[in-house]
């Protein structure tokens, strides 16, 4: 049971991807399921870090950024290829992440809250200050991956949309089995322990220190290569990426949909970057409905969406 | 030869001196119990020994090793393991899941072999929910396996931190109340489990407000009052000792009698 859970999880996910844009009217669909992606796959680190192992950190988008200019400075500085800058930024926030977290990740609750605030602060304005490598506020360009020629030259042409759409996809789906197999294992059980009773888990053996590091580490890659998709994406990249916004942003969609749920978080990032364009309607109201409906959640689904309604429907079918 | 030896223990909690100067050992397979009033410091000093609080004076040596002040997860590894006298269960695991971590020594790995779900992760995990399997159902929870185990009794969670500090095969084994909340049945079952555990050559410290299971299993009883060891010796002669009386066993005898009646 608990191991089809994983294999239903990744099956959702995978059909979702795959049949959605049956009912794309336009191409902006793409683009929008594109960004849910780069979201989702930000906010399953999240999973790993918030749901697995109960550390909180409103500084992720400070990896994003990382990994976004990385993409934008290393092509033209290193001369490395997108690719490959996006693996170094991902390599460069994981040892960021390494060095930061072992002090910060001793502290609890609103305490690490307010240190990775700092964190992810600094990131963002050493990316505005920076002007002369970073182009400032205004932002800089990003060279092109390079991957849809590459599949253009085999004989699958896709629209620059779709491209985005399906390679997003195929990260998120790659990054949610790489979260899902962590939580079945060792390593996922000692996340949840610690957790769970900090005391207990250490008695049984877990190095609690060790394992929040591990959690911080890799939730810090996932932001990472979400935020080298979102640059590699758009082409353009802004310190925005870095700020403050973002980190509170993932973070609500995480808790949103259900943090202790890979599918549930997803499905956060899914309901938070699409409400606001349907809500444009409303127009000045956008903002106000949004802050609504988090705060109905929370009141009523405090385990998040998700697992909120699928305990409510195994409840009643008992 | 001594398993674990406790060698003038003490704390201060702000000006008060919460345990003092409490000293006393346990060979391997010996059942040693730890009794007192309520707030003697019984739960104080498990904690100084288990590495969760810094002992201010003393030693704890265990196997011929200073382990003093030594983390909770470093000392898991050296064989000592302990249950919590309030519950400290991971709700939101499943009772398997509970028991599984328990094993955290033996199966764990690299992250990237458990990221990857790489064979060598897969057998780990397998290996230790077999043996979870065989401790639940050693403690009679086997059929509760795929339970969250927030859902379970309070002396079902009882037997069930008994189980996940049993999953460590450790060498020295601390029990704070481990029948409380329970009732005469389940008090037997783990009367039992506990002598069966010692009998396999493991030391068991033992916290028990339960006088009856205390005299019955006990090989040695250290008796503390307001932070102090005042008495300590075999059961027969414990229950005779006036002060022990004064201190603890008068009072605990009369309300166990008004409680049974």
């Amino acid at each position: 049971m608990r191991l089809s859970s994983k294999v239903t999880t990744l099956l959702i996910l995978a059909a979702v991807i795959a049949i959605a844009p049956v009912f794309f009217p336009s191409s902006y669909y793409f683009r929008v399921g594109s960004l849910i992606f780069v979201n989702g796959l930000a906010v399953t680190g999240l999973v790993i870090l918030i749901g697995y192992a109960g550390q909180i950190s409103l500084g992720h988008a400070g990896f994003a950024g990382i990994g976004a200019y990385a993409c934008a400075l290393a092509p033209v500085h290193l001369g490395l290829h997108p690719a490959f800058a996006a693996l170094l930024g991902a390599a460069l926030s994981a040892g960021i992440a390494f060095l930061v977290g072992r002090p910060i990740l001793r502290l609890k609750g609103y305490y690490l809250a307010v240190a990775s605030l700092g964190f992810g602060i600094l990131v963002s304005m050493v990316l505005s200050n920076e002007a002369q490598l970073t182009g400032g506020p205004d932002g800089m360009a990003v060279p092109e991956l390079g991957l849809r020629g590459a599949l253009k030259a085999i004989g699958i042409d896709l629209s620059n949309t779709e491209f985005w759409y399906a390679f997003s996809g195929f990260v998120l789906v790659l990054g949610a089995w790489l979260a899902l197999n962590l939580h079945h294992s060792p390593t996922g059980r000692a996340l949840r322990a610690l957790h769970g009773s900090e005391v207990a888990a250490r008695t049984v053996g877990v190095d609690v220190a060790h394992y929040k590091l591990v959690a911080f580490v890799l939730s810090a890659v996932y932001a990472s290569v979400s935020g080298s998709l979102l640059a590699l994406q758009n082409k353009f990249i802004t310190p925005d990426v870095a700020g403050f916004m973002h980190s509170i942003e993932m973070v609500t969609m995480t808790v949103l949909g259900g943090a202790g749920s890979v599918l549930g978080a997803i499905l956060g990032a899914a309901i938070l970057t699409t409400l606001p364009q349907v809500l444009t309607i409303f127009q000045e109201y956008e903002q106000l409905m949004l802050g609504l409906v988090m705060m109905l959640v929370m009141i009523f689904m405090r385990e998040g969406l998700l697992p909120s309604i699928t305990r409510r429907i195994r409840g009643r079918g008992e | 030869m001594s398993l674990l030896q406790i060698e003038g223990l003490g704390i201060d909690f702000g000006g008060l001196r919460a345990v003092n100067d409490v000293g006393f050992s346990l060979k391997p397979g010996e059942i040693v119990s730890v009794i007192g009033p309520n707030g003697a410091g019984k739960t104080t000093l498990f904690n100084m020994i288990s590495g969760v609080y810094a002992p201010a004076r003393g030693r704890v040596v265990l196997d011929g090793e200073d382990v003093t002040r030594m983390p909770p997860h470093l000392l898991a590894r050296r064989g000592l393991s302990r249950t919590f006298q309030n519950l400290q269960i991971f709700q939101s695991m499943s009772v398997l899941e509970n028991a599984v971590v328990g094993h955290h020594l033996h199966e764990r790995g690299s992250v990237f072999a458990d990221l990857f779900s790489l064979p060598a992760a897969r057998r780990r995990s397998k290996a230790s929910e077999d043996s979870a399997r065989a401790l639940l159902d050693r403690v009679g929870l086997g059929r509760a396996a795929e339970q969250e185990a927030g859902s379970l009794s309070y002396g079902a969670l009882k037997r069930l931190e008994i189980a996940r500090a049993l999953a460590l095969k450790p060498r020295v084994l601390l029990l704070d109340e481990p029948a409380a909340g329970c009732n005469a049945v389940e008090t037997e079952e783990i009367d039992h489990l506990i002598a069966q555990v010692a009998a396999e050559g493991v030391s068991i410290l033992l916290v028990e407000h339960d006088m009856k299971m205390v005299m019955r299993i006990s090989n040695h009883i250290v008796v503390l009052d307001h932070g102090e060891k005042i008495a300590e010796g075999e059961p027969a002669a414990i229950a005779r000792d006036p002060r022990v009386i004064e201190a603890y066993l008068g009072a605990q005898a009369t309300e166990a009698k008004h409680a049974d009646g």
